[in-house]
């Protein structure tokens, strides 16, 4: 199979914030293709956010480059750079400051110069995806937290940008709101093809819902894989001051009964001890029988 | 018998112009109890910790019914300066609720608002930076510690106070991996040496389920369940209701093997090692039974 186009080249950067400051970013390589659907991983301070931020040239690396789209970020117009890369922050309330829903979701497309018409439609559509459809004209600031983090992606998404990074999407949101929210998502990536990056803590839904994770810790990249073989690989997750989700940690205890150590969702382990206990149960029953009749 | 802490007798509230955030709120709470609330977005779980402070109807406009009683005393004819003692809070944020510039400044800031003496005051800073795991942090500088360390400050500084009542509202919410673990620890310190009544409000159920006494669920304003973690997490119903939590991962594959009949009623268990052991003796049995 053909790897698809790389989308972003992320090659050997390398940036810290002042002078004499440790590196937040040392020497990472990080490719991320057309459709990838992928987590930063690593506590606060590993580099994240920090490298998210060269996606859109918010941030430029010291040494090395950034190539979004073949455009080197050093070199390219914002505005361009803007239109590929949609960047979601960590705080919604970071990035709200209309005073209506759909004016906040227009304004990005307004800005790329797009006719009335197309902002409206691409608004309407945005509000739609994430569910504030019925809420138009309501003043954002006065949104449930969980409404105003689907806005602030909303916004991103009226963009209409092949690339979406989203800073933390689920934190301070509720189960319901988290699945919505990773479901939209799930959904933008498999039908429209878009790429999405995602930063989170949280593991269970990178579990759930994300194919490839990376893992930062002092700002470097210390495993680039699919997320099974990253949320299993226990050793490398405790040097980011990680551990697999509790899931996993209960098949690694049992792998001596065969229960492989990758198990990753409760379902998964559910299968593996329904074969392993099935045929206690059916000898038991044989048992219960026998000593009815 | 001892005086519950905590008493709340048929507490309902409503904001202005709005629905009743709290419908009749029936609550006793022994002294030293860790309590664990949980529940989804707009349960109404902030504005119960609110009436426990007093702020609910002191500071805070609508309409309260009911009672509540913190250590003997009606918060309603309460002064919050007075409850202020018996009930410390700590927030969300952890830059929303540091005011001093260093660590020893900010603990110093609510028992000095509280008049309370100089000496007193330093010789105490110690000891709560000790219960928190921060010694020697006196003279750092707020603004350039860890989130999970500012937390940690956080609570120390509601320590300071000496509470009997400690309310943790979402404390690890904000916080990375790392951050979460560090307040759990300092929150499992105060269970263990101190006899301070705690209660927290979190999302992160695997880790409030080692915690708690009992864990509390709010949905639309009333309790749903109260329950010690082995019967909260055996009411699989609530969860599939609410959406608001997940379960325990172990919680849900138990009760999955238990809906299966490939496990028993009795093997259930919300906490991770009790849960290892059963199913590794389980996995054994069928090996020999094979």
């Amino acid at each position: 199979m053909t790897k698809a186009e790389i989308v972003i080249n992320v090659d050997d950067v390398s940036f810290a914030y002042a002078p004499g400051m440790p590196p937040a970013l040392d020497h990472v390589s990080l490719q991320i293709h057309k459709g990838d659907f992928l987590a930063l991983l690593g506590q606060n301070g590993a580099g994240k956010t920090t490298l998210a931020k060269t996606f859109n040239g918010l941030l430029q690396p010291e040494r090395g480059s950034v190539l979004v789209g073949g455009l080197d970020t050093r070199h390219a117009n914002v505005a361009r750079l803007a239109s590929l890369v949609g960047y979601c922050y960590q705080n919604p309330d970071h990035q709200i400051f209309n005073r209506t829903v759909a004016l906040e979701a227009a304004y990005g497309p307004r800005n790329l110069g797009l006719p009335p018409d197309e902002v409206t439609r691409r608004v309407n559509h945005a509000l739609q995806l994430v569910g504030l459809a019925d809420k138009k004209d309501a003043a954002p600031l006065l949104l449930g937290k969980g409404e105003r983090q689907k806005l602030a992606v909303a916004s991103v998404l009226a963009m209409g940008s092949p690339i979406l990074v989203v800073d933390e999407p689920t934190t301070g949101l509720d189960f319901r709101g988290i699945r919505n929210i990773m479901n939209l998502l799930r959904q933008w990536n498999q039908e429209e093809g878009r790429t999405i990056v995602i930063i989170t803590h949280d593991l269970h839904i990178v579990a759930e819902y994300v194919p490839r994770a990376v893992v930062m810790a002092q700002g470097k990249v210390l495993i680039d894989g699919p997320t099974r073989a990253v949320l299993s690989n226990s050793a490398v997750l405790s040097l980011a001051g990680l551990k697999p989700p509790q899931i996993t940690r209960v098949a690694q205890r049992l792998s001596h009964h065969g229960i492989p150590p990758d198990v990753m969702t409760v379902d998964e382990m559910l299968t593996h001890l329904r074969s392993a206990l099935c045929g206690v149960k059916a000898v038991q029953e044989g048992a219960a029988d026998a000593s009815r009749l | 018998m001892e005086m519950p802490v905590v008493q709340i007798e048929g507490l309902t509230f409503h904001y202005p112009d709005s629905e009743p955030v709290l419908r009749d709120i029936n609550l006793e709470i022994k002294r030293g109890e860790f309590i664990g609330i949980t529940g989804p977005s707009g349960a109404g779980k902030t504005t119960l910790c609110m009436c426990l402070k007093g702020l609910i109807p002191h500071v805070i406009g609508g309409t309260m019914r009911g009672r509540v009683i913190v250590q003997g005393k009606n918060t309603r004819k309460t002064e919050p300066s007075i409850l202020a003692e018996a009930v410390a809070m700590v927030f969300q944020d952890p830059e929303a609720q540091i005011v001093g510039l260093t660590v020893e400044e900010d603990l110093a800031f609510g028992p000095e608002n509280l008049m309370r003496p100089p000496d007193l005051i330093r010789a105490a800073i110690p000891r709560v930076l000790q219960t928190v795991g921060l010694s020697g942090y006196e003279r750092r500088e707020t603004y350039r510690l860890s989130g999970g360390q500012k937390q940690r400050i956080a609570i120390a500084s509601a320590l300071m106070m000496e509470p009997q009542v400690l309310i943790l509202d979402e404390p690890t919410s904000e916080l990375d991996p790392q951050g979460k673990d560090e307040v759990f620890e300092v929150v499992r310190t105060l269970r263990e040496e101190h006899d301070v009544t705690i209660i927290m409000v979190e999302h992160e159920v695997e880790q409030l389920a080692d915690v708690a006494d009992r864990i509390i669920a709010l949905d639309h304003g009333s309790i749903v369940a109260d329950a010690p973690p082995r019967e909260f997490f055996r009411n699989a119903e609530l969860f599939h209701r609410t959406e608001g939590e997940r379960l325990p991962q172990v919680a849900a594959l138990l009760l999955a093997l238990e809906a299966e009949q490939l496990v028993k009623l009795t093997d259930f268990t919300p906490y991770e090692e009790e849960a290892i052991a059963r199913l590794n003796q389980l996995l054994q049995e069928a090996r020999l039974m094979q």
